[in-house]
């Protein structure tokens, strides 16, 4: 590692993951899918192999050491995760697959299962993801909920003066992504948030791409659930969180239904454990849990507003660069201060699946397709784009492989 | 190690700038809708029978490089052939992309250029759409998606 790169960057953590050695394709790998997944560091695979070596047992029931030891590290980490996002009580922290499953646990409670009735509204935006989609559209088909949606301006904003007309008396949820998965637009949920309880709505955020980038406090945004991507900050596939407040959690039925999550079981009636183990029925991801608070350690080293602050300047970085090809379109906002590292791209005419393919072969991992946005892909009429997602461990020098790669692409096609 | 030149040949390049039977058949005998939801290619196919024959064939839609030129470079090949030779260009086709052993290849002829497709698994949907597409809409099925 060369003094120049080191100043490049600012942010100088490559060699903490040990899959960036690897070549894709020949050449040096250059992965700029982090919006899909993250990489992890030798600290979360390490505490993961640590705890399958060392005291590995089911939690929360064992007499044993083993099982205490298990039982500290998982409860360890939902602390470690409440500190991270600002929550009061780390009792709000439910350990989940991921925020697919975080969404679909509180449409599930809160829509199906609960107070929600025919004619009630939920008011939601055309950029979000599938996974804070379709849980509404399954609410909407079994109780007769309407859906609204709060448009874009041709910068990727959101409208915000649609909430003025969308949201009525009727409204329950407001729904929102804190940071779009294609625009990279962040959204101001805090003011979202206040317009969704003056008329006594609850406001839920899909947090899958802005807990990992930047600082985080539930708490002072002022939200009601907020859901955490594990595997996308550094943790492991398969771990994520759903963060909820107290009440609202004591109020909501529970999920999944089995061990963990009830006190006590009769013929045919139960009475349900306390929040949040009412809401974690099962077995957990004990080592999803281990991984994801070791991942935790290892951005809470780094701190989060540094992690915001690369990512900012990588990003500023990038937009100048592509901008710098004729042809290639981007979308979202231009002022980084308003967007995350998400860049949703287009080279002319050049579809998206080509460009990718371009890529990877010169050992660029990019994102094509509809991103699971595709109502956001009728909005934006486009019927794909690339997308390159950066994160702690992409620097300058991987700008201009990216950059260089897109000019190879309008060579091939010129 | 997959190189770019075996994806993206130069005639596979040139029939996806300037893609042949690019155009819709009014009237058509047959007709379908392809499409890959995961990428977006879609394109609609239409088929005008001489009996048991193909006597012409066009399509329309967007689409990747890759579906473009197999799109183009199939229809010019089923021009004439019967539904049984059809058949068996689609058997080959589908052997050539997915790297599996036998299919007539000498049929092929110039579809031959797809071999490098089978290097690149993510983009065996892409070449095949508009095989799967031709099928559709001969056994008179209106739309066909690649899962």
């Amino acid at each position: 590692m060369t003094a120049k790169r080191r100043a490049s960057s600012g942010m100088d953590v490559k060699a903490d993951f040990p899959i960036l050695r690897r070549k894709a394709r020949g050449k040096a790998l250059v992965y700029l899918d982090s919006a899909a997944t993250s990489q992890k560091p030798k600290s979360v695979i390490a505490a993961i192999e640590d705890y399958y070596s060392r005291y590995n047992a089911n939690v929360h029931r064992a007499v044993y050491e083993l099982g205490e030891e298990s039982t500290r590290a998982y409860e360890g980490a939902r602390e470690k995760v409440a500190k991270f996002i600002g929550a009061r009580d780390a009792r709000e922290v439910v350990f989940t697959r991921g925020t697919t499953e975080s969404l679909n646990a509180v449409a599930y409670s809160w829509g199906i299962k609960g107070p929600l009735q025919n004619g009630d509204e939920i008011v939601t935006t055309v950029m979000e993801h599938h996974s804070n989609a379709i849980p509404w559209y399954f609410v909407q088909d079994h109780k007769g909920v309407k859906l609204k949606w709060v448009d874009i301006d041709d910068e990727g904003r959101l409208r915000m003066e649609q909430y003025d007309d969308l949201i009525t008396k009727r409204t329950k949820i407001v729904t929102v992504t804190h940071v779009s998965n294609v625009l990279g637009t962040i959204n101001d949920v805090k003011e979202i948030a206040e317009r969704a309880h003056a008329v006594g709505a609850i406001c839920v955020v899909d947090g899958a791409q802005s807990a990992p980038h930047m600082p985080v406090n539930v708490a002072d945004l002022g939200v009601d659930f907020y859901t955490v991507s594990g595997h996308k900050m550094c943790g492991p596939t398969g771990s994520g969180v759903l963060w909820g407040r107290h009440d609202l959690l004591q109020k909501m039925e529970p999920f999944l239904g089995g061990g963990e999550m009830i006190r006590e079981v009769h013929k045919g009636w139960a009475k349900w454990n306390d929040v949040p183990y009412k809401f974690e029925a099962g077995t957990p991801n004990i080592e999803g849990a281990i991984g994801l608070g070791a991942a935790v350690d290892y951005l809470t080293k780094l701190g989060m507003g540094n992690v915001r602050r690369h990512e900012e300047e990588i990003t500023r970085y990038a937009l100048d660069g592509m901008h710098g090809i004729d042809g290639v379109v981007t979308f979202g906002p231009d002022d980084v201060k308003a967007r995350g590292g998400v860049v949703s791209f287009n080279v002319g005419d050049v579809h998206a699946h080509d460009v990718a393919s371009i890529l990877d072969v010169e050992g660029i991992a990019i994102r094509s397709g509809h991103h699971c946005a595709q109502p956001l892909m009728e909005r934006l009429d486009v019927p794909a784009t690339s997308r390159a997602s950066f994160y702690i461990y992409n620097g300058k020098d991987d700008v201009d492989r990216l950059v260089a790669a897109i000019r190879k692409v309008k060579e091939v096609f010129a | 190690m997959p190189d770019l030149r075996e994806l993206y040949q130069e005639v596979i390049l040139d029939h996806s700038k300037k893609p042949r039977n690019y155009r819709k058949l009014e009237p058509a005998d047959r007709h379908a809708e392809g499409n890959n939801p995961l990428c977006g290619d879609r394109l609609t196919l239409y088929v005008r029978l001489d009996g048991d024959r193909i006597a012409d064939v066009g399509f329309e839609g967007q689409g990747c490089a890759i579906s473009k030129a197999s799109a183009s470079l199939m229809t010019d090949a089923m021009k004439g052939k019967t539904l049984r030779e059809v058949e068996g260009l689609f058997d080959a086709f589908h052997g050539l992309v997915t790297g599996a052993p036998g299919g007539d290849r000498k049929a092929l002829g110039k579809l031959a250029v797809f071999a490098g497709v089978s290097e690149f698994p993510a983009r065996v949907k892409c070449a095949i759409l508009p095989w799967h597409t031709l099928k559709a809409a001969l056994e008179e099925k209106d739309t066909v998606t690649m899962e």
